[in-house]
């Protein structure tokens, strides 16, 4: 019993510490790219190509004044970047991030919590992390930050529900919520030569999830909340130092997050596909699985953070439309034809 | 010690005036869901220190007052206490994008005023200076405007390319922003090859660069559907509000001084009034970025055109001579200490004298009772104007395309509180 707990222990720690560490160097690649795109260096003093910047900025962040203002509800205003942030790195506990590793004669499962409920655990914390914005807004007592979060709820409502039916989808090849078990799934060949990920099972279904995790997640052009034109900060207006920063981070480990989501769901998580085909050792596979999991995850990232900075961002009427009238008929489309074509091939 | 602060807004004018204004919905909306926000003048999208007080129904808006007047500096009052060449650098800081423009238009009124004729290579470089400050004032509008609905990247590319155009002016003027480039006859310096070489190569290149960025915006769709019937006024309301430049012949009124009341060389330049019909925030965005063209037309054919000959004006009373020679003759350096000191001495009269500045109609309205100094000076300035029509244009609109509309009527705080 001790065993699996310390098991568990060390598990948690060493993913949040590589996750935190990833939150802070996607700001960085978020700048550097952005620089790219607009003809400019970007962030490149600190350290050999500016590579300290993260350590430079955490630091200034918490040396900064923490201000709350006068009418402001005090334990909210502190609640709700925690919530924010808790939310983002607990949702990673489901996703398998490897299939299983061998150290020391003992088998890990390369998955912090191994529940069978896995796509209900996500759906459900990606439901909670709507509190944290919706509260920072409201508690900040600033018409700006209110609009941010109310917008923002109304946002992840609509949305949540294009994401939840596009899971359906994969719920429904599978067989099964448990996320280990969708990776499996998609470890197999459609007509012997093509992985059978879900995006190439489940292409409406996919874009349909996109589409949404980019609104879940507040990423341009889903960046309502914040948008900075119109409501200055949107709900973080009122956040200095340390508590702007968590929600910082918070913005960056759900871009992680989702991007580990999609991998999981659609891209065929750990798995490297054709690598079966050729004879490795059990333990150079595991770390294979891993690695192949790492470079899914920053590429969808970088998918993210490119699609950022080349399209505008859409007006909050244009969003509810697109989320009602475009992901939700979609949505229920693609469980349709997938109950269709299940039924036909039983 | 008073802890809980609410700021009495029931007193100010302002306040007093959006609710004055739309009492009538007061009394359809019986849950008085409707909400006062104010918006700058200390906010990212207003394009320095506008402020407009909106009452909000959700997001929609009800009513609109804008103020004015952050940026107040007197520059009216200010010229009635200094010469005519003091009052130069002022202009610089009207219209603080396109001041080269400003210079121009300035100059052309005391000029006007004092019956000076500048002579031809004179008239042709104001002509390239006014349009390329147009082409750097549209490229900022078109950027920022980008910047407000979204797609950031568009901005620091326009940026991009106005850094090349300030590197011309330095070159050229001998400053990159603050230009003062304009002389009462003529100019400050004569146009060089080098100079002459950076335009062409400026102009050979910025038609591509506009392209890229028509290429990341035109066929967007979400940034078409956010600026597509947003802030429309019909080409009747224009006139009315008295919106000049862009703004009006996105209207559809293809007013445009520089062929309606032609001044330094257009007559003689072929090019086209660009007008597009709808008079929303997407026909401005297409209007500015087809002005840029045609600006790159006629900058063109002016330096293909330009004669030689002297930049000032053969009038030792009225135009400041050269700095060498007034250091080196008699006659000009006592010239130069009574323009200096007395002024150019206009006869008394008054002048309107506007231009097609890249805003707008730009009007020095000039009142002299002869010696050094203006008795009177009156700045039309477009931004003032066309502020003026906003809260016609917002009413019903939501939040979100305020800052659309903003943008795409590019006012300068600098021109508009003067």
């Amino acid at each position: 019993m001790i065993e699996t707990l310390l098991i568990a222990f060390i598990k948690i720690v060493i993913v949040l510490l590589v996750l935190l560490t990833a939150v802070a160097y996607s700001v960085y690649a978020e700048r550097r790219i952005s620089a790219f795109i607009q003809d400019r260096l970007g962030p490149n003093r600190v350290g050999p190509f500016g590579l300290l910047q993260p350590i430079a900025d955490v630091v200034k962040l918490v040396f900064k004044e923490a201000i709350v203002p006068r009418n402001a509800n005090k334990p909210l205003h502190d609640l709700a970047p925690v919530i924010s942030l808790t939310v983002a790195l607990a949702t990673f506990a489901v996703i398998p991030f490897g299939n299983t590793i061998t150290l020391f004669g003992e088998e890990v499962k390369l998955i912090i919590a191994d529940v069978n409920i896995g796509v209900l655990y996500i759906l459900a914390f990606s439901s909670i992390s709507v509190y944290g914005i919706a509260l920072a807004g409201w508690s900040s007592n600033n018409k700006y930050s209110l609009m941010g979060s109310l917008r923002s709820s109304a946002q992840m409502v609509s949305y949540e529900l294009s994401l939840g039916l596009a899971v359906v989808g994969v719920i429904m090849v599978t067989g099964s919520l448990r996320l280990d078990q969708v990776v499996m799934n998609q470890t197999n060949y459609l007509f012997g030569v093509l992985p059978a990920w879900n995006c190439f099972v489940q292409p409406i279904g996919f874009i349909t999830f996109v589409v949404a995790a980019f609104a879940e997640t507040n990423r341009q052009p889903f960046d309502l909340p914040e948008a900075e034109p119109e409501l200055v900060g949107g709900f973080h207006t009122e956040y200095t130092g340390l508590k702007f920063g968590l929600f910082f981070l918070a913005e960056y480990a759900h871009m992680i997050v989702a991007s580990a989501i999609i991998t999981t769901l659609y891209l065929g998580g750990w798995h490297l596909p054709y690598i079966d085909m050729i004879d490795v050792s059990p333990m150079l596979m595991s770390i294979i699985g891993i690695l192949t999991f790492v470079i899914k995850v920053t590429l969808v990232l970088l998918f993210m953070i490119v699609i950022r900075w080349t399209i505008p961002r859409f007006r909050y009427d244009q969003l509810m439309g697109l989320g009602w009238k475009v992901m939700f008929p979609m949505a229920l489309l693609n469980i349709f034809i997938t109950g269709l074509i299940l039924l036909l091939l039983q | 010690m008073k802890t809980d602060y609410t700021p009495d807004t029931s007193k100010s004018k302002i306040y007093e005036a959006l609710i004055d204004q739309y009492t009538s919905i007061e009394s359809d909306d019986p849950l008085g869901s409707d909400m006062v926000l104010n918006f700058g003048p200390q906010h990212p999208a207003t394009h320095g220190v506008l402020r407009l007080l909106l009452r909000l129904d959700g997001e929609r808006i009800i009513g609109c007052v804008p103020e004015v007047g952050y940026l107040h500096r007197g520059y009216e009052k200010l010229a009635e206490n200094m010469t005519y060449h003091e009052y130069i650098p002022h202009t610089d800081r009207l219209d603080y994008l396109s001041p080269l423009a400003n210079n121009m238009a300035y100059a052309l009124a005391v000029e006007r005023l004092a019956g000076i004729e500048v002579p031809p290579r004179a008239q042709y470089i104001r002509t390239i200076c006014s349009e390329l400050a147009r082409i750097s004032s549209h490229l900022m509008a078109t950027g920022s405007m980008a910047m407000d609905v979204g797609a950031l990247t568009v901005l620091l590319w326009t940026f991009r390319e106005r850094e090349k155009l300030y590197d011309i002016f330095e070159v050229l003027t001998g400053a990159r922003f603050t230009t003062s480039y304009s002389r009462i006859g003529g100019v400050a310096q004569d146009l060089t090859a080098d100079v002459e070489k950076m335009i062409h190569e400026f102009l050979d290149y910025l038609p591509e660069a506009i392209h890229e960025c028509e290429r990341l915006l035109n066929r967007n769709r979400i940034f078409v559907e956010r600026c597509d019937g947003i802030g429309i006024i019909n080409g009747d309301d224009a006139i009315a509000y008295g919106l000049t430049g862009p703004n009006l012949r996105g209207s559809g009124v293809g007013r445009d001084l520089r062929r309606d009341r032609p001044y330094f060389v257009y007559p003689e330049l072929d090019f086209d009034v660009i007008t597009h019909e709808g008079g929303d925030s997407l026909a401005r965005y297409y209007v500015r970025l087809d002005e840029m063209y045609e600006s790159v037309k006629i900058v063109r054919q002016c330096l293909d055109k330009i004669p030689e000959g002297e930049i000032h004006a053969n009038k030792p009373k009225k135009v400041l001579p050269r700095k060498e020679r007034v250091y080196t003759r008699m006659e000009e350096m006592i010239h130069d200490f009574m323009l200096v000191n007395f002024g150019i001495d206009p006869p008394a009269g008054e002048v309107y004298s506007a231009v097609e500045n890249p805003k707008g109609e730009l009007g020095f309205y000039i009142q002299s009772k002869g010696g050094g100094v203006p008795w009177r000076l009156k700045i039309r300035s477009p931004s003032f104007v066309n502020i003026h029509a906003l809260p016609h244009m917002l009413k019903g609109v939501m939040v979100s395309d305020v800052v659309a509309v903003i943008g795409s009527l590019d006012p300068v705080m600098g021109e508009a509180d003067k």
